[in-house]
């Protein structure tokens, strides 16, 4: 019996009914069908605990929403302080909470002017074209094939056409997509001078975090400015600090006009969101405030969270943290893929942020089986599935570093087995 | 706007320290991979860095705490320096044992994280003495300062990381905890990430220690017997103990506290004493100290590491300036007298037994308030040294030298040490002076008696050893899936192959 109080179930399989039949049917079955059935129970620290009781390592993180990992007491002890006084706040009038959130955030990014907030990643992106296109006066928004940067109406139109096309959100003639690591091709399209903005992760997630190779950012962020476009980093997977710095970009040497972070930055406990612009881009705000509205967007409490998350991320003992769980993956996965290697093919790792690619186009979809089976939670990248998502949290201690690779090791005859019987019937 | 906060802000100082436990776990995980030159190069660094500034940290020891001197607290400092990494240097904790004879074999284990305090008396010395032995064990070490010295202490503690980081040490490997409270302190103590305690300080802390539920080696209190016999050259005899008293203001836990002897040798002691430098109380005079150093039978802080002339203003005794030690006279050993008790502070009382074996039960009562201690003999009669030492319940007996010093290894050949383990009888885990290998036990691989064991092919160079550096955060490119895949796995097969080959 799991009885919460306000609402019970007998079962995790009559959880599971409860689902398919209000929630949602698809999701159910598919990870019914990926052999991963997890209903996530308790949380704690970097383990989450499913229905069953089965405990797992959570290296997916929800893309980085988990960077202290689960309900991390300092950040619980913030918000239940801040409930003691604060509640969402009204988004109409200015704020304490907002605005020394606010100054926190440009002062981690000097030639920033502005932070705009919203609730989540893709209302912060949102933002972000919006700028753009009132910063140039221009409609067309190029980002990279395979980018993602979220579902709503303006980011879900610069994505994968999987999560457009079935809401007839795709819109071809604003929004125009090039290879990644491709300048020319970038420039192909900033040429015909009717670009607002070119949108990139810094290292594209969803895409299994492929490397952008040597001067690629830079070269297209130049050719932006050439062209009279403005350059947008998506730093909602690759910034708070998971590729050693705090916004992605800065270890690539760039300053784009603007940036957009969410996920983390409510540390796992409330949804914020954010926007910053250069003061050139953010004129809008001086010509019209209210041009752009959200009532959940930059809550006091998410403001909150946010304050302190950035706090503690600036803690010199947290960057010293990720120095060493970088620095362990990247050793143990060399080791881990000598002794695979038959199945493991290659590491691409910045930071905390690793792409581990596997030998077979749905590689990682059985890898992440074969983890989940023996107790680690890692997901495989939706728009590349030979890639897995490997994604440790910030102040991941050494035992549970190494725990994590004895657990991947035990997995791998697994993950091999179950490629076999993938390669077979293919 | 309101003096206080509006909104509770969670303990900045407690989640900081916990992180830095955490950060020291990950170096110690590096370091025990460390082999013995590395680990001596960096011990080497961190002695001369420290022989560099012992005077420095001396001098803000004594400005910050009022405990103590210079002169001697810089000796105290570069003893744990040069002297202490000699005295080490030759004992292998590093490398693996074989017995061939009885087809044992030893592999070494440090036990990670040190959690070390440092108390208010010796707040550098200890910093540099503990941080040397977990660098010659292996192991990471976060120092606890005492609040009074916090500031000294810390900043010697950075100093040496620092040192020992420029010398290869890995980042994290020597930390200090810079807001210490005893909440925070005892929350620390009881992590499950903390391997040992070493624990100096006062009694309650020590307890506090082995009560955290983490192994611990604590140390209690001393209160030294000086038994000067008539065979002693009494000048002699005298001249260690005023030297001994006088080092450092009596701030080690080392130095005597009583100065026992003869009926018939007493007048020589006062002698020698007074000519030592020592100024023996009259009557009133010990009234005076004894009402001035104990207050309802507790001791009065404030004279801890006091000088004796500033001892002697308070308590309105007449002096000369040349005055080093006060020596005031209880005629008879007994139990009650305050002044037999420990004095932290250049006091020392003298008393007579009518016969030698009235002297020993009397050392051997009064070294029971800092049983498993120190205690000192003078004299040449080896007889009585053995009785003496056996009857009195003290772990060490210095003979002919100054305790404070001697215990400590100064003036002996005892390991240098500035925890004095007082074993079972002073509720301690450790009954000798601590050194590096009380911090790593041992694997023992162990063959059936009878059984075959051929021990002459053992390659433990094939263990691993110290990782090769590699870069803050690493970057491993794969722009194109087909592309790079093979040369990228040759690189990574290659960097493998020096890791295993390239012990460092």
């Amino acid at each position: 019996m799991f009885d919460y109080g306000y609402f019970s179930f007998a079962s995790k399989e009559e959880l599971l009914g409860k689902a398919a039949e209000y929630w949602n049917p698809g999701k159910v079955s598919f990870w019914k069908d990926a052999g991963t059935p997890m209903v996530i129970d308790r949380r704690e620290g970097y383990r989450l605990y499913d229905m069953s009781g089965k405990c797992l390592i959570d290296l997916h993180l929800n893309g980085g929403t988990y960077n202290f990992g689960h309900r991390h007491p300092e950040l619980v002890e913030v918000l239940k302080s801040g409930l003691d006084y604060f509640d969402m706040g009204n988004h109409w009038f200015p704020s304490v909470t907002r605005a020394a959130f606010a100054e926190k955030l440009v002062r981690t990014a000097p030639h920033m002017k502005y932070a705009i907030f919203g609730a989540g990643g893709a209302e912060a992106v949102e933002i972000a074209i919006k700028t753009a296109r009132y910063a140039t006066g221009r409609r067309k928004i190029i980002s990279i094939i395979k980018g993602y940067h979220g579902h709503s109406g303006l980011s879900v139109a610069t994505g994968d056409d999987r999560f457009s096309k079935i809401f007839l959100a795709d819109r071809p003639d604003e929004f125009i997509q090039v290879p990644f690591n491709d300048a020319d091709a970038l420039e192909r399209e900033l040429k015909k001078g009717d670009v607002a903005a070119f949108i990139i992760e810094t290292i594209p997630a969803t895409y299994g975090f492929p490397m952008p190779e040597e001067g690629y950012l830079k070269n297209c962020q130049d050719l932006c400015h050439r062209y009279g476009a403005r350059f947008i980093s998506d730093e909602v997977q690759t910034g708070l600090m998971r590729t050693g710095v705090m916004w992605g970009w800065q270890g690539y040497g760039l300053r784009p006009d603007i940036f957009v972070c969410g996920k983390g930055l409510g540390g796992g406990i409330y949804p914020i969101s954010a926007c910053l612009v250069t003061e050139e881009c953010g004129q809008w705000q001086i010509e019209d405030g209210a041009a752009h509205i959200s009532t959940a967007g930059g809550s006091e409490l998410g403001c909150l969270v946010g304050h302190h998350v950035l706090e503690m991320l600036q803690r010199p003992e947290v960057a010293s943290n990720i120095e060493f769980v970088a620095r362990f993956f990247a050793q143990s996965m060399a080791e881990m893929m000598a002794r695979h290697t038959d199945i493991f093919r290659g590491v691409r790792q910045r930071g905390v942020v690793l792409g581990l690619e596997f030998d077979h186009p749905e590689g990682a979809v059985a890898v992440s089986r074969a983890l989940y089976e023996n107790g680690i939670w890692a997901i495989f990248s939706s728009l590349d599935k030979r890639v897995l998502q490997f994604k440790p949290g910030v102040v991941k201690d050494v035992e549970l570093c190494q725990e994590i690779m004895d657990r991947f090791d035990a997995a791998m005859p697994r993950a091999r087995q179950l490629l076999d019987r993938m390669r077979k019937s293919f | 706007m309101a003096s206080r906060p509006l909104l509770n802000i969670p303990d900045r100082d407690l989640s900081a320290t916990r992180m830095k436990v955490v950060r020291a776990t990950w170096a110690a995980k590096y370091f025990r991979r460390f082999d013995r030159g590395a680990v001596l190069r960096i011990a080497e660094a961190v002695a001369g860095a420290g022989y560099e500034r012992a005077a420095h940290y001396a001098e803000w020891a004594v400005r910050e705490t009022g405990y103590g001197v210079v002169e001697h607290k810089t000796l105290k400092n570069r003893f744990c320096t040069h002297d202490l990494l000699d005295h080490y240097r030759d004992l292998d904790l590093i490398t693996p044992r074989v017995d061939q004879e009885r087809k044992i074999i030893e592999i070494p284990a440090p036990a990670g994280v040190v959690l070390a305090l440092a108390p208010v008396t010796n707040p550098v010395a200890t910093v540099y003495y503990k941080t040397m032995l977990a660098i010659l064990s292996r192991n990471a070490i976060v120092l606890s300062p005492h609040p009074l010295a916090r500031e000294c202490s810390a900043d010697a503690a950075r100093y040496l990381a620092v040192a020992a980081e420029a010398a290869g040490a890995p980042s994290g490997l020597v930390q200090c905890i810079e807001e210490p409270s005893v909440e925070l302190v005892e929350d620390i103590m009881a992590s499950d990430r903390i391997n040992v305690i070493m624990a100096t300080g006062g009694n309650a802390m020590v307890r506090a220690a082995y009560s955290s539920g983490n192994p611990a080696l604590g140390v209690g209190p001393g209160n030294g017997v000086a038994y000067v016999d008539p065979s002693a050259t009494v000048d002699d005899a005298a001249r260690c103990l005023v030297e001994s008293k006088s080092f450092d203001n009596s701030i080690l836990c080392t130095n005597e506290s009583i100065c026992l002897t003869l009926e018939r040798n007493r007048g020589n002691m006062e002698r020698a004493l007074r000519t030592a430098g020592a100024h023996i109380c009259n009557a009133e005079d010990t009234g005076r100290l004894r009402d001035r150093l104990w207050t309802n039978g507790r001791f009065n802080p404030d004279a801890i590491g006091k000088s004796a002339l500033w001892i002697a203003k308070e308590a309105g005794v007449r002096v000369n300036d040349a005055t080093k030690v006060l020596v005031p006279v209880v005629e008879r050993p007994g139990q009650d007298d305050v002044l037999f008790r420990e004095k932290l502070c250049p006091v020392l009382a003298l008393t007579a037994a009518l016969d030698f074996d009235q002297a020993v039960t009397f050392a051997a009562q009064a070294a029971k308030r800092g049983a498993g201690h120190s205690a000192a003999f003078h004299g040449n009669d080896q007889n009585r040294l053995l009785a003496f030492s056996n009857a009195v319940p003290v772990n060490r007996v210095v003979v002919n030298a100054p305790c404070s010093q001697g215990a400590a290894g100064f003036a002996t050949y005892l390991p240098p040490s500035f925890m004095i383990g007082t074993g079972y009888a002073g509720r301690s885990s450790v009954g000798e002076n601590v050194g590096p290998q009380h911090l790593v036990h041992w694997t023992r691989i162990a063959f059936g008696r009878d059984a075959p064991a051929d021990l002459s092919a053992l390659d433990f160079n094939a263990l691993p050893r110290k990782p090769v550096p590699v870069a803050e955060t690493r970057v491993v490119d794969t722009p194109g899936p087909e592309l790079t895949r093979d040369t990228l796995r040759t690189m990574i097969l290659e960097e493998l192959r020096n890791l295993k080959g390239g012990s460092g």
